[in-house]
């Protein structure tokens, strides 16, 4: 179980919990976040589950795989901290993760 | 106005399948879909992507899944209207009224969404001054590639559209490419075709910019990219043309009086009906408790949405269950010879 912070477009702030083995993007999903699409379902086929993860979190999540920062390359402004947050898996470890939803996914 | 049994949106897999179910109980049906291609999101977003979980398939692409699906309805000789998206639905009397955003009508006694996530469209730059020049000096996609004729066109991208025009155009046009990072992720081939161009000077490409801001009046005049470090680059340019891939929006399926869950469409699971009496809707786009997003579900949604439309379509006539295997009607309907 880990701490999630979902900062949205409307300078709302969401912490929830959110149990290991869920994905970033399923635990917004699940818990009604605005701003997050995760149209393909989590395949890694689009790019509107798209986060800015804050700077300190950033180094410390597992690294992109091949293909991400590829489809990266479609979301909506891409920054240097932007990660799909799909491919983010909740552990203990992040407990206490920030990330920020754009103001559109598309 | 063509006149039919069943009206699919949506040409994916899910669609294709419902093709073959309609077929074998002896309804016709004609389908419509926005791409260019038959496929929806197996073909647009990963052909190349391995499924593992496609029953009695252990392994196939997205690409291969389609060529199998589109030859398993071969016989019923479906037409598929590419490129056109469903506007507007309309009931007169017990028949569905349909037409496309070119202008095609259809007349159905029912209609199957299997539209997955909505209709594929070109995502856009998230600039906001670009509205006014979109379409005309803004583009996504090239329909007549001679207007840019010895003039500037920036490019932003880098997949392989990006890299495939600032190729072909640069034979006749001034051409800079631009994207947000150093590594393009298009064909190995186009990459160093593009490098090359760019040491014989034929291309300029700068990375690590995006899209900043447009100037001009009536028509686009220049451009400001800001680079990651925040400095800001003006380029004189006619033309800009962004390719992100594309994106999918649900469209005008919301302005159909269809109950909407979220993105989705809720159905009951006898036979995968709306809320609107002979609209279907199956696949990604259809909800219902313990729905999964699977293939494999919507192809069973579309068996039972299939038979669900035989009623609409044959109403004097009883429906009646038959086997692939053993019904000597439905083998002929295959076009299976014995």
């Amino acid at each position: 179980m880990a701490k999630i912070t979902y900062n949205t477009h409307d300078s709302k702030t969401h912490t929830i919990d959110i149990q290991n083995g869920l994905t970033v993007m399923e635990g917004a999903v699940q818990n009604d976040i605005p701003g997050i699409d995760a149209d393909c379902g989590g395949g890694m086929a689009c790019a509107t589950c798209h986060v800015y993860v804050k700077e300190e979190w950033f180094d410390k999540l597992p690294k992109k795989e091949d293909g991400e920062e590829d489809m990266l390359d479609m979301a909506f402004e891409p920054k240097q901290n932007s990660r799909l947050s799909c491919q983010i898996l909740v552990s203990d470890e992040l407990d206490g993760l920030t990330v920020s939803i754009p103001s559109k996914q598309g | 106005m063509i006149k039919t049994d069943t009206l699919i949106i949506g040409a994916g897999p899910v669609g294709l399948f419902c093709v073959h179910q309609l077929g074998i109980i002896g309804l016709k049906c004609e389908v419509v879909d926005n791409l260019d291609k038959i496929g929806g999101q197996c073909i647009e977003l990963y052909p190349d992507k391995p499924i593992y979980d496609i029953p009695a398939v252990p392994e196939c692409t997205g690409e291969e899944l389609t060529k199998n699906l589109i030859k398993q309805i071969k016989a019923f000789k479906t037409n598929f209207h590419l490129n056109e998206r469903v506007e507007e639905l309309k009931k007169v009397e017990k028949k569905w009224l349909i037409k496309t955003n070119k202008g095609t009508e259809f007349e159905a006694s029912s209609i199957i969404i299997a539209a997955g996530v909505g209709s594929f469209e070109p995502r856009k730059f998230p600039t906001k001054e670009i509205e006014k020049y979109e379409g005309k000096q803004i583009l996504y996609s090239i329909k007549d590639k001679t207007v840019f004729k010895d003039k500037t066109v920036t490019i932003f991208g880098g997949g392989d559209s990006a890299l495939d025009w600032a190729i072909e155009l640069s034979n006749t046009s001034k051409v800079i490419l631009i994207h947000r990072r150093d590594e393009f992720r298009g064909m190995q081939a186009s990459i160093d075709k593009v490098n090359q161009l760019k040491k014989e000077g034929k291309i300029e490409v700068y990375t690590k910019y995006q899209l900043d801001s447009v100037s001009g009046n009536e028509k686009v005049e220049s451009i400001n990219i800001k680079h990651d470090d925040d400095s800001i680059k003006e380029i004189k340019t006619d033309y800009v043309l962004g390719f992100f891939g594309l994106i999918m929006k649900l469209g005008p399926i919301t302005e159909w009086g269809l109950n909407l869950d979220k993105k989705t469409i809720p159905v009951n699971t006898e036979n995968f009906e709306t809320n609107k009496e002979g609209i279907f809707a199956i696949g990604d786009i259809c909800s219902y408790p313990g729905k999964l997003k699977l293939i494999l579900s919507g192809f069973h949604e579309g068996a039972l949405a299939a038979r669900g439309c035989f009623k609409y379509a044959k109403p004097d006539e009883k429906y009646r269950f038959e086997f692939t295997t053993s019904s000597k009607t439905v083998k002929g309907r295959l076009g299976v010879k014995e």
